[in-house]
């Protein structure tokens, strides 16, 4: 057992839950002690994060295990574990790190909320939940945080729960997650059938580990498939992608945490922990698991992105803006860049979180308004909100050099240039990149540029303690490039366990000019297409759309997010509306009809017998008895009491007697 | 007439009937005591009669019999005299068709 931060894993998901449990036992009104408990367990993980962080640094490919026995039936014992490694300790880091700005910033977001500090009892509580996830050894234990991630993802975005449409949009997301969870249920039971462990790394006997893939054979393929259906629904990949827009209905900050740090990350995260199950039996790098993987994540990637572009409200372009970037990494994962979609993965949690705290601050300083249309000009009345945006907005566009998605995007390209299967997901991608600047240019334009709209007549910018965190968050996302150029590829290096060298030539690859070129061509785009964006130009009115002007037939079907969710409500729901009704009928009709007719035959049976029972058995007792004291009244009449007709009889009797015995002889 | 063992006989179950009669009939007890008492008069008489009328010898148990029946009609006479008493002082009646409480 070590001791220190390896061998007390357990803590990361013990302290928030703690902090969660304790809030739950608060008075409503204890919203300082409530706020401070949430925060204080973030400043703790922050602290245990970087300790366990700065002890992967100690050696190249650190990994540190801790198994132990949870259960034992018969002769098979059911283990679970934790494990700390580089993929691991990355994570906790950006996770508790953006978690504590967005629970600070929670404090100024949330401050008029009358469920203060149930709202923060369930936010340690998701942080717990995800940390565990992140350094759970056995499929299982993940597993089970992977459901208390949904959880609380369920509780967070149904947190308005008078809302008829966040009660409605947290079933959603419950639901539409559980779908891919069956996927991810079954396809731990096959890996379980198959190679008799959960565990990822068990000391060379653990799912993971070469002499356990060998075990999967040829089902290896399936069970990744399995897996990564649970994936799909986490990290609102197509299909399954429609939950993640509707999850906006939950409080700001709730959506950065699901969207950044938390939820959609899992996903990903998934996908990267049992990359050796994927990419077992790879020929030249490629398996026909990763293919899937790459071709939802471009679906994916590039549907979302063409859906950001005709949304109104502020959050459902960054919600569609993160569906995108997820597919992005799930193309990444696929073509075999775990470390750069992990990287983008950390970059855009710092980034997002910040993109979308800064629209919970936009919503708050505009009084409650979503509908970017109502905005505009807000640059001069929120400039520490629109300086964080830019940096959020310019990062996620991938704007080279100086801003982290910038390289992480860039990464992700290179990898996917190289990928042997097909060119046509490096070229989606670059389309997709021209997107990502236009949708962005095009919300940052109707939000903080142009008139000032009804909605922002009034707006003011927003306290301390929300703007506090988006810059940190900026400053990290600024920042965080340092570690992730290609001439000092330090957290690629990091992550893959490879040594680290510094070749500043290396700064300038090609793809560089790429990126810039078509970073600038979305970006110009938006520019050119916007420029005039709310307000009346030539015959167009300022409530119309500039694409929706030129286009109304294409806007409106991107608008109504490709009508996927009228699709589904035609088909699969459809379906299963008829299935219900088949089976209500079913239950109404057939089943009760049958036991209703058991029931009938029962009744007569019982009349039957009850008949019997009172005509014949009762009668005939009942006769019986009648006869016994017709009987009884006969003979007890003869005891007439009177002495002398005793005496008589006597006499009769003894005359009788003498009559036989002289008649005998 | 020399008297016959067929005479006495006939006195004798006379006199059973008629004490036979006044048990059965009387509605006094104490009539029924003599009658009973009758009765026994009868019995004693055909003992001494098959007595007399048997061959010699003559041992004496005929008079024997018939001096303890007697003996013993006394004492049953006054346990039924004491009797009739007690129960004439609970009933008030000697009418022995009222002593009906054992009735059915």
């Amino acid at each position: 057992m070590n001791p220190g931060i390896a061998g007390n894993l357990w803590l990361f998901p013990a302290v928030p839950f703690a902090a969660a449990v304790a809030i739950l036992a608060l008075t409503k009104s204890r919203r300082k002690t409530a706020a401070t408990l949430a925060v204080a367990g973030q400043v703790v993980l922050l602290a245990i994060s970087v300790v366990a962080f700065l002890l992967t640094l100690q050696t190249h490919g650190f990994r540190s295990v801790q198994n132990f026995t949870w259960f034992t039936f018969g002769d098979q014992a059911l283990r679970l574990g934790f494990v700390l490694d580089p993929l691991a300790s990355a994570m906790l880091v950006m996770i508790s790190l953006v978690g504590l700005c967005i629970f600070v910033f929670s404090v100024g977001y949330m401050a008029e909320d009358k469920n203060f500090t149930r709202f923060f009892a369930y936010l340690s509580f998701f942080s717990g939940a995800m940390l565990g996830l992140v350094i759970a050894n056995s499929l299982l234990l993940l597993f089970m945080f992977w459901e208390l991630v949904g959880l609380a993802s369920y509780l967070l975005i149904g947190f308005w729960i008078e809302r008829p449409s966040a009660a409605a949009a947290a079933k959603k997301a419950f639901i539409t997650t559980r779908i891919g969870d069956l996927g991810f249920f079954l396809g731990m039971l096959w890996l379980y059938n198959r190679s008799g462990t959960l565990l990822f790394y068990d000391g060379g006997h653990g799912c993971l580990e070469s002499a356990g893939l060998v075990m999967l054979g040829a089902s290896a393929t399936f069970i990744a498939l399995l897996i990564f259906c649970g994936a799909v629904g986490k990290s609102g990949q197509f299909p399954l992608h429609v939950w993640l827009p509707d999850a906006m209905e939950g409080p700001t900050p709730v959506s950065a945490l699901i969207h950044a740090a938390t939820m959609v990350a899992a996903g990903v995260f998934l996908v990267a922990r049992v990359y050796p199950i994927f990419s077992f039996g790879a020929v030249n790098g490629v398996t026909s698991s990763l293919t899937v993987v790459v071709w939802i994540g471009v679906t994916t990637a590039l549907m979302a992105a063409l859906i950001a572009i005709a949304q109104a409200d502020i959050k459902r372009i960054l919600a569609y803006s993160t569906v995108s970037q997820l597919g992005l990494m799930m193309v990444s994962l696929g073509v075999g860049g775990v470390a750069a979609g992990i990287m983008h993965l950390l970059a855009h949690g710092f980034f997002k979180a910040l993109l979308f705290l800064g629209s919970g601050s936009v919503i708050h300083g505009c009084h409650g308004e979503q509908d970017i249309r109502k905005m505009g000009g807000l640059r001069r009345l929120m400039p520490v909100t629109f300086g964080t945006y830019a940096v959020g907005m310019l990062a996620l566009s991938g704007v080279p050099l100086f801003f982290s998605g910038g390289w992480t995007k860039e990464e992700i390209l290179h990898a996917t240039a190289h990928w042997p299967g097909s060119t046509a997901p490096h070229y989606l991608m670059l389309a997709g990149v021209v997107l990502t600047g236009l949708y962005m240019v095009r919300q940052v334009i109707y939000v903080f540029f142009g008139n000032r709209r009804s909605a922002a007549e009034h707006a003011h910018e927003s306290s301390r303690v929300m703007t506090t965190p988006l810059i940190v968050l900026a400053i990290c996302t600024i920042f965080f490039s340092v570690v992730l150029t290609p001439a000092w590829p330090w957290l690629h290096n990091y992550l893959t366990g490879e040594s680290i060298h510094f070749e500043i030539a290396d700064l300038i690859q090609p793809m560089l000019l790429v990126s810039f070129i078509l970073v600038g061509a979305g970006i110009g785009l938006g520019i050119w297409m916007y420029r005039r964006a709310g307000m009346p130009d030539g015959d167009r009115p300022a409530d119309v759309d500039p694409l929706e002007y030129k286009q109304p037939a294409l806007f409106r079907f991107l608008a109504n997010k490709m009508w996927i969710d009228e699709l589904y409500a035609k088909t699969i729901i459809a379906f299963a509306w008829a299935g219900a009704r088949f089976s209500d009928w079913m239950d109404r009709y057939f089943w009760d009809g049958l036991v209703r007719g058991f029931g009938a035959i029962g009744q007569v049976f019982g009349m039957f017998t009850a008949g019997v029972d009172k005509r014949g058995i009762n009668a005939g007792v009942d006769e019986t008895t009648v006869g016994a004291r017709g009987l009884a009244r006969l003979l007890s009449d003869a005891h007439s009491g009177q002495i002398q007709i005793y005496l008589g009889v006597v006499a009769v009797g003894m005359l009788a007697l003498l009559l036989l015995y002289a008649w005998l002889a | 007439m020399t008297p016959t063992l067929q005479l006495f006989l006939i006195i004798s179950a006379a006199l059973f009937s008629i004490g036979l009669l006044a048990a059965l009939t009387r509605r006094h007890a104490i009539f029924i005591l003599i009658g009973i008492e009758m009765m026994l008069a009868a019995a004693n008489l055909n003992f001494i009669a098959f007595w007399r009328f048997a061959p010699p010898p003559h041992p004496p148990t005929g008079v024997m019999i018939a001096i303890f029946s007697i003996a013993i009609s006394a004492a049953e006479a006054a346990v039924g005299l004491a009797m009739v008493i007690a129960v004439y002082r609970h009933y008030r009646t000697t009418n022995v068709s009222q002593f009906d409480q054992l009735k059915g």
